[in-house]
């Protein structure tokens, strides 16, 4: 501790003599384990975590853990070893955290949890969590929709996620509270497309032959954007046009939504931001610097994405590696 | 030994499907039962569009694969890496059609880097004599990720309105994709039983070491039954990706190799190797997208899909069950007695 105090104060006359404003926050060295890259949206969380890493002026050590716990588990071990000021974890799955993040706490390494939760008895074991609420994504499709379609009689066909997964639950549930109370909207419709294109398109193909070729449909309300690609595909191959004979609303804002909303073919997505990393960073200099204690979950906007911006949002986000 | 007549050759492959087409006539009815205009056809954009037309239509890439798989589980081998030859091949052709290549050299190269899969596949089977299922293991773990640095790890998607065609034309109103299935189940019919291949094919399963006494090339054989899955597999993965306009490394093909071992063994064959009915295997295959389908339009809880799928399964299974049916006809004896 004693050699790390010189080696600050060390540094901190370094940058004084360079004239440098940014104290403490230059010389951070933040681990990163990372899940893997199993979808687009976690590839461009990759790309701004490294991109706030460097606006933040934090040296970002990043592991990639194809998709398993051990790796991540390893990794954590080895960002303790290399004495790391702060570990940042993308967890893969929510349980068994327990033993490493205790390691971690021993060594007196802060932890903040990116985008997923982990179930642990001890809240002790990370400092903060960022991530988005999922319920309140749903609401706010769901709020939206209400919005779109007023007193309009409304049939709505939902594309479920993965049976099961925490976001596939919590988004039905935030969309169905947002409809509640009004009986013009209806839900006539769910099935799962297990969050994948393909899935989403076969789901919308099967609902508009149900449902007296989509005339009986009024509005799709897909869990992700992936799914609501297929499914407008789907719309067009029946000879319906997508954002105006059946209304499209999902869950995610990723550039292939956002081409679909500047061909008017989607009406409304919320966004899942790629950036956790941004306020994980400001939570954690805050901490560092003036000892500030962070909400033990930061909750990070859903910003509704209409067209009118999409070719704004674009152009933003199509270098990210979405 | 003397060969049968191509007449009855041909016949062969048809006759004993019957279990077969009930199984699926049975799953059929029961997708109207759900949704009674499942039979309902109509012309859209100058191809025939319904629910049962979906279930060819989605049912071709599985039909596709399990056409290769029934020539590998037929040497006694198993293939699991076509679900991830799928995303290989399919990767290929977008990132080869977004560089401007033609579409037939797209096609020819994609299918080609299937074979190429599965010569390696059937190099490790035949020359180096890993066991099938471990030998296919390693392309199912990595061929995604090769997919995967193809594709750059994004959903590569393409506007190319020729590869697009792949699956959104039509021939005679007919979906190319049903078209290209049929055309490979001809194909492979017409490889299989009007040479002696498929007899080669059956005595390599049967018993390997005879075999090759009796003077049958039973490395070549399982070799070329490994590229023709992977060859299937490349064509099923191109299909694919242009049903969604897009390659998506990460899930195309997902569990699809279980489906197609399924439509196999639904198909009447014995994963022990030896008899094999192509035309089976790919009713098996419909029989899974009926199913599908069904479930997809009946309007039950999501939660239900893999409960009811396993019921049919199971009840399909049953019925071609030889111990099963000879329950039965004792029990017929001893009720008519």
């Amino acid at each position: 501790m004693t050699l790390k105090t010189i080696l600050a104060s060390t540094a901190l006359c370094a940058t004084l003599a360079l004239g440098a404003v940014q104290a403490q926050a230059a010389q951070l060295v933040v681990g990163f384990s990372q899940i893997g890259s199993e979808s687009g949206w976690r590839a461009a969380e990759t790309t701004v975590t490294r991109e706030q890493a460097k606006a933040h002026g934090v040296t970002l050590k990043f592991s990639d853990a194809q998709q398993k716990q051990e790796n991540q588990i390893s990794a954590i071990r080895a960002f303790i070893a290399q004495n790391v000021d702060a570990i940042f974890l993308a967890p893969v799955v929510a349980t068994g955290w327990d033993p490493v993040l205790k390691e971690a706490k021993d060594a007196n390494i802060p932890v903040i949890l990116l985008d997923r939760l982990i179930d642990t008895q001890d809240p002790s074991l990370y400092l903060t969590a960022v991530g988005s609420d999922v319920v309140h994504e749903g609401n706010v499709a769901g709020t939206w929709l209400v919005g779109a379609v007023g007193t309009k009689p409304c049939n709505v066909v939902e594309i479920q996620g993965t049976v099961g997964s925490s976001p596939a639950i919590g988004r039905k549930k935030g969309f169905e509270q947002a409809i509640a109370g009004h009986d013009n909207i209806k839900i006539i419709r769910s099935q799962t497309g297990d969050f994948v294109r393909a899935k989403g398109k076969e789901v919308m193909e099967s609902f508009i032959k149900a449902e007296d070729n989509g005339k009986n449909i009024c509005a799709v309300f897909a869990h992700n954007d992936d799914m609501v690609v297929g499914a407008i595909q789907a719309i067009k191959e029946a000879g319906l046009k997508p954002g105006k004979d059946i209304l499209v609303v999902s869950i995610d804002g990723v550039p292939d939504m956002l081409k679909a909303q500047m061909a008017g073919e989607d009406n409304a997505s919320v966004e899942l931001t790629p950036n956790m990393a941004g306020p994980a960073f400001d939570a954690l200099i805050a901490f560092k610097e003036h000892g500030t204690i962070p909400p033990h979950f930061i909750q990070t906007k859903s910003k509704l994405l209409l067209p009118a911006d999409a070719q704004a949002e674009y152009d933003e986000k199509k270098n990210l590696g979405y | 030994m003397n060969r049968p007549s191509l007449k009855s050759n041909a016949l062969r492959s048809v006759r004993p499907a019957a279990p077969q087409v009930m199984a699926l006539i049975l799953v059929l009815c029961a997708d109207w039962l759900v949704s009674h205009q499942f039979f309902n056809i109509r012309l859209q954009s100058g191809r025939l569009f319904g629910s049962v037309i979906d279930v060819f239509y989605h049912g071709a890439p599985v039909a596709l694969l399990a056409i290769g798989m029934s020539l590998v589980i037929a040497t006694g081998g198993i293939d699991l890496s076509v679900g991830a030859i799928m995303a290989i091949s399919g990767a290929f052709a977008a990132v080869l059609i977004n560089s401007n290549v033609p579409l037939w050299e797209t096609i020819a190269l994609a299918l080609a880097l299937g074979g190429l899969c599965g010569l390696w596949n059937g190099f490790l089977v035949a020359i180096i004599r890993i066991q099938p299922i471990v030998a296919t293991l390693i392309l199912l773990v990595a061929g995604r990720g090769i997919a995967q640095l193809i594709t750059g790890g994004q959903i590569v998607t393409f506007d190319d309105v020729h590869l697009i065609g792949v699956a959104s034309s039509s021939l005679l109103a007919i979906p190319l994709p049903i078209v290209i299935a049929a055309l490979v189940l001809l194909i492979t019919i017409a490889l299989v039983r009007w040479t002696a291949l498929g007899l080669l094919i059956e005595a390599t399963g049967a018993n390997a070491l005879s075999s090759r006494y009796a003077g049958v090339e039973t490395r070549v054989v399982t070799v070329s039954v490994y590229v023709w899955s992977g060859l299937c597999a490349g064509m099923a993965g191109i299909i694919a990706a242009a049903d969604i306009r897009g390659a998506d490394a990460n899930n195309v093909g997902l569990w699809t190799e279980l489906d197609a071992i399924l439509a196999v063994v639904l198909g009447g064959a014995s994963l022990l190797g030896g008899r094999f009915g192509l035309v089976r295997s790919v009713i098996g295959a419909l029989i899974i997208q009926a199913m599908n389908t069904g479930i997809l339009l009946s309007g039950f809880q999501p939660e239900f899909n893999l409960i009811v799928k396993a019921v049919v399964v199971l009840v399909v299974l049953l019925l071609q069950s030889p111990a099963m049916l000879r329950g039965i006809r004792s029990m017929r004896r001893r009720v008519a007695s």
